[in-house]
C-alpha cells in the first residue's frame, strides 16, 4: 500500500499490515462502521439523559423553529447529490464527480448555515441555551451533531482536492464511499435527533 | 523486513511501531502510576497519624500542609487524584494500551495494528491528558476534590468547594483527552483482532489475552462516548448555567444558586454506565495474562478453553447491565435495585468459570515458580478474595449498610486494582524478554512479589474490618468520631503496611530499568511458551518477523502432550 511521508524528520513510513488492497478496504470500512458504533452511544448516552430529565418538574415545551425543515430538506438533498457523486467515482467521470462532491459540501454548510439560523430563531424569541432544559438540550444535541457534520464537511472538502489534485483513483480509491457512509450516517443522526426533539417531550 | 536508519524522534517519539507505542504508554502509565502511589502514600500518612505535623513536607507542599499538617482540602484532593490517576492512567494504560498494542500484533501474527497512525495519535492524545490532571495540583484551589466519580453537585458548582474551581475543569479536560484517545485505542483493536489474524488463526485459537483485549476493545467504545456526553453536560452545568444535574435550592455559603430542575443522579447513571465496564475493562487484561501464564508455567493447556471465551464475553455483556450497584443508596426504587442484585449476582457464575479453570490448569501441576507465575497465582488469589466481598456489596441488603465505608475500598483494591495490578506485573515479568530483548532479575522479581503479596495483603484486608466498624470511606480524620478511635491502631498498621508495598515497587522500578542493560540477554523463547509472539526474534523489529509471517496450526496451548518428545507444541509448528 501507499507509504505515507512523514512530516517528523527521517521517520519510516508505518508499516500497512494489511496483506491486499482488499484487506485494507475491508479494514477502512469495519473501522468507520465500528467508529459510529461509537458515536451511535454518544447519542444514545444524550437520548437516555434527555428521557430522564424530561421526567423532571420544571420541563417545559419548546416550539421548533420552523428552519429546521429547510435543514431536514437540505441533508436529504446532500445525500442525493453525494450518491450522484460516487456514482460518477465509479464510471470514472471525475470531473462530475468533483462538481457533486462540492455540490454535497455546499449543501451541507447550508444545512449548518440553517441550523445557526435556527438558534438564531430561538435566540430572538429569547430562548437561549440555559432558559429551560429543552432548551438546553435542543443546543446540545444540534451543537454536538453539527461539529459531526463539520467534518463531513471538511471529508468532502478534502476529496474535492483530492480528485482536483489527481490523487483519487475510481476502482481503487474507496475514500469516496468511507465519505458516503459517514455522511449518510451524521444525516440519519439529524433525522433521528429531529424526532427525538420532537416527539419525546 | 527493512530495518531503515531511523532518527531518534522517529524511533522514540512519533512511532509508528505498535511495539514502540506500547512501551510508550508503558513509561506513561508507569510514571503516572508511580505519582499516584505517592498520593496514596500521603492519604495514608493522614490516616495513619491524623493531623499530626510533618514540617518537612510544608516545603513540597506550602498550601495543601501548611506548617506541615495536611488540610481537609488536600486531603479530598488527594484521594480524588489517586482514583483518577490509577484507574484511568494506570490500570487501563498499562494493560489495555501498554500490552493491548503490544501484544495484540505479536499474538496474532501482523505486522502491525490496522491503523498505524490512529495509534500515535492516541497515545500523542492521552499525554496531554495526563499533563493536564498533574498540572491541575498546581492551580488555584488544587486538583479536583470530587471523588474520582465526580458527583455534582460538588463537581458542577465552581464556589464549592476550592477543587471544584479550575482543579475540576482540568479534570474534565484531561478525561475528555483520555477518552478520546482510549476509543481510537479501542477501534485499532478491534479492527486490528477481526481483519490482520494470520493464516490459520481462527478466532477460536486466539490466546486469551488476546481474546479480553478484544472484548476490552468493544466495552471502551460502547461506554467512554457515555462519559463524554456526561463530561460535556458537566461542562455546561459549570460554565454556562444549565441545569442538567443541578436540583433547585443549593446553598453555597449564603447565596441561592440559580439553578433548578436537574437531577444529580442523572450523571451517576451516565457515570456507572461506564464506570462498570470500565472495572471489567481493567479487569479482563489481566484474567488474560493469568490463563496465558499459567498454562506456560503449569506447562498444561489452559483448562477450558472454551468456557473462558465465554466467560469473557458474559462478563463484558453483563458488565453494562449492572451499573446500578453502585447507585444503591441513591434513592433508587427497590425493585429496579433487586433487578440490579440479580444482573450483579450474576457475574459471579462466569467469574466463577474462570477461577476454577484456573485452578484446575494448577491443580496437581508441577509448577514452574517464576516471577510471573508467581504473579499469575496472586492474581487468583487476589480474585478470589475480592470476589467474596463483592457478593456482600452486590446484595443491595447488605450494600445500604457497608455502602461509602472502607469495605468498599478493601473490595475494589483487591478484585479491580489488585488483580488488575498483580496481572500487569506479571505480564511485564513474562513478556519483558520479548519487549527489551533481556531477560528480568528473577531474583529482584520474587523479592518483589514476595514484598508486594504480603503487604498489599496487609493493606487491604483489614479495611474490610474498619468498613464493618463503620469507618467512612473518605474520612479526613476517623478520630473525631469515638466510635472510630479504637480502630486507630489498625489504621497505623495499614499504614505502615502501605509504606512498605509502596517501597517494594521501588524495586520492580528498579528492576525494569536496570534490566534493560544489565539483565540476561533472552532467547527468542526463553519460557518454551507455545504461543505465536514467541516465533518473532528477541527483539523484533518494525514489522516483526523478518521473512514470512509464521501460520498457526493450533491453538497456543499445546502443553505436555502425551507421547510427544518435547513438552509443548508452538503454535507456528504443524
Amino acid at each position: 500500500m501507499a507509504k505515507v511521508s512523514s512530516w517528523t524528520t527521517g521517520a519510516t513510513a508505518p508499516i500497512d499490515a494489511a496483506r491486499t488492497s482488499s484487506d485494507r478496504r475491508h479494514i477502512n470500512r469495519l473501522g468507520l462502521l465500528v467508529a459510529l458504533g461509537g458515536i451511535t452511544m454518544l447519542f444514545a448516552a444524550f437520548t437516555s439523559a434527555y428521557i430522564v430529565r424530561s421526567g423532571g418538574g420544571d420541563w417545559t415545551a419548546l416550539e421548533l423553529p420552523p428552519v429546521l425543515w429547510m435543514s431536514t430538506g437540505l441533508i436529504l438533498v446532500s445525500s442525493l447529490t453525494l450518491e450522484l457523486a460516487r456514482r460518477a467515482f465509479r464510471d470514472r467521470n471525475l470531473a462530475s464527480f468533483r462538481s457533486w462532491s462540492a455540490a454535497t459540501a455546499a449543501l451541507g454548510t447550508g444545512f449548518l448555515a440553517s441550523q445557526y439560523a435556527a438558534w438564531l430563531s430561538l435566540n430572538e424569541a429569547g430562548i437561549y441555551l440555559q432558559s429551560h432544559p429543552k432548551s438546553s438540550f435542543f443546543f446540545v444535541l444540534t451543537g454536538v451533531h453539527a461539529v459531526h457534520l463539520l467534518a463531513g464537511v471538511v471529508a468532502l472538502l478534502a476529496l474535492f482536492g483530492l480528485a482536483a489534485a489527481g490523487r483519487l483513483v475510481p476502482g481503487r480509491s474507496d475514500a469516496p464511499t468511507l465519505t458516503a457512509i459517514y455522511w449518510h450516517f451524521v444525516g440519519g443522526l439529524w433525522i433521528y435527533l429531529l424526532a427525538v426533539l420532537s416527539l419525546l417531550g | 523486513m527493512e530495518h531503515e536508519k531511523q532518527g531518534f524522534v522517529s524511533k522514540y517519539v512519533f512511532s509508528y511501531d505498535h511495539k514502540m507505542i506500547g512501551k510508550q504508554y508503558f513509561t506513561l502509565a508507569m510514571s503516572m502510576g508511580f505519582i499516584g502511589g505517592i498520593l496514596a502514600v500521603l492519604i495514608r500518612l493522614q490516616l495513619g497519624f491524623p493531623s499530626k505535623p510533618w514540617p518537612f513536607l510544608e516545603n513540597l507542599f506550602p498550601v495543601g500542609m501548611a506548617s506541615g499538617i495536611m488540610t481537609p482540602e488536600f486531603y479530598v484532593s488527594l484521594f480524588t487524584m489517586h482514583g483518577t490517576i490509577m484507574v484511568f492512567f494506570l490500570l487501563s494504560l498499562l494493560p489495555v494500551s501498554g500490552f493491548g498494542n503490544f501484544l495484540i500484533p505479536l499474538q496474532i501474527g501482523a505486522r502491525d495494528m490496522a491503523f498505524p497512525f490512529l495509534n500515535m495519535l492516541s497515545f500523542w492524545t492521552v499525554v496531554p491528558g495526563a499533563i493536564i490532571i498533574i498540572i491541575s495540583f498546581f492551580v488555584e484551589g488544587g486538583a479536583a476534590a470530587s471523588g474520582w466519580t465526580a458527583y455534582p453537585p460538588l463537581s458542577a458548582i465552581r464556589s464549592a468547594i476550592p477543587g471544584s474551581d479550575l482543579g475540576q475543569t482540568l479534570w474534565l479536560v484531561g478525561m475528555i483527552f483520555f477518552v478520546a484517545s482510549f476509543t481510537m485505542g479501542g477501534l485499532n483493536f478491534v479492527v486490528t483482532i477481526l481483519n490482520l489474524r494470520t493464516k490459520g488463526l481462527r478466532m477460536m485459537r486466539m490466546p486469551l489475552t488476546t481474546w479480553a483485549q478484544f472484548v476490552v476493545g468493544i466495552l471502551g467504545l460502547l461506554s467512554f462516548p457515555a462519559l463524554a456526553a456526561g463530561a460535556l453536560l458537566l461542562t455546561f452545568d459549570r460554565s454556562l448555567g444549565t441545569s442538567f444535574f443541578l436540583p433547585a435550592g443549593i446553598f453555597i455559603g449564603d447565596t441561592l444558586m440559580p439553578h433548578e430542575g436537574g437531577t444529580p443522579l442523572l450523571w451517576q447513571h451516565l457515570f456507572w454506565f461506564l464506570g462498570h465496564p470500565e472495572v471489567y475493562i481493567i479487569m479482563l487484561p489481566a484474567m488474560g495474562f493469568t490463563s496465558d501464564i499459567l498454562a506456560t508455567f503449569c506447562r498444561r493447556p489452559i483448562f477450558g478453553y472454551r468456557s473462558m471465551v465465554y466467560a469473557i464475553g458474559a462478563i463484558g455483556t453483563l458488565s453494562f447491565l449492572v451499573w446500578g450497584h453502585h447507585m444503591f443508596v441513591s434513592g433508587m426504587s427497590p425493585f429496579l435495585g433487586s433487578l440490579f442484585v440479580v444482573t450483579t449476582l450474576a457475574i459471579a457464575i462466569p467469574s466463577a468459570v474462570k477461577a476454577f479453570n484456573w485452578l484446575f490448569t494448577i491443580a496437581r501441576a508441577r509448577i514452574q515458580f517464576t516471577s510471573a507465575s508467581l504473579f499469575g497465582l496472586g492474581v487468583v488469589s487476589l480474585f478470589v478474595t475480592g470476589g467474596l466481598t463483592g457478593i456482600f456489596l452486590g446484595t443491595n441488603a447488605t450494600d445500604i449498610q457497608l455502602h461509602d465505608t472502607y469495605f468498599v475500598v478493601g473490595h475494589f483494591h483487591f478484585i479491580m486494582a489488585g488483580a488488575g495490578l498483580f496481572g500487569a506485573f506479571g505480564a511485564v515479568y513474562y513478556w519483558y524478554p520479548k519487549m527489551f530483548g533481556r531477560m528480568l532479575s528473577e531474583r529482584l522479581g520474587k523479592i518483589h512479589f514476595w514484598i508486594t503479596f504480603v503487604a498489599y495483603y496487609a493493606v487491604f484486608f483489614p479495611m474490610h474490618y474498619l468498613g464493618v466498624s463503620g469507618m467512612m470511606r473518605r474520612i479526613y480524620d476517623p478520630n473525631v468520631y469515638e466510635y472510630l478511635q479504637p480502630l486507630q491502631p489498625v489504621n497505623l498498621f495499614i499504614t505502615i503496611s502501605a509504606f512498605v508495598l509502596f517501597a517494594g515497587q521501588l524495586i520492580f522500578i528498579y528492576n525494569y530499568f536496570a534490566s534493560m542493560r544489565t539483565g540476561a540477554p533472552a532467547t527468542a523463547n526463553p519460557w518454551n511458551a507455545a504461543g505465536l509472539e514467541w516465533s518473532a526474534p528477541a527483539h523484533p523489529g518494525h514489522g516483526n518477523w523478518e521473512g514470512e509471517i509464521p501460520p498457526a496450526h493450533r491453538w497456543p496451548y499445546d502443553y505436555s502432550e502425551p507421547g510427544k518428545k518435547r513438552d509443548f507444541t508452538p503454535q507456528w509448528e504443524a
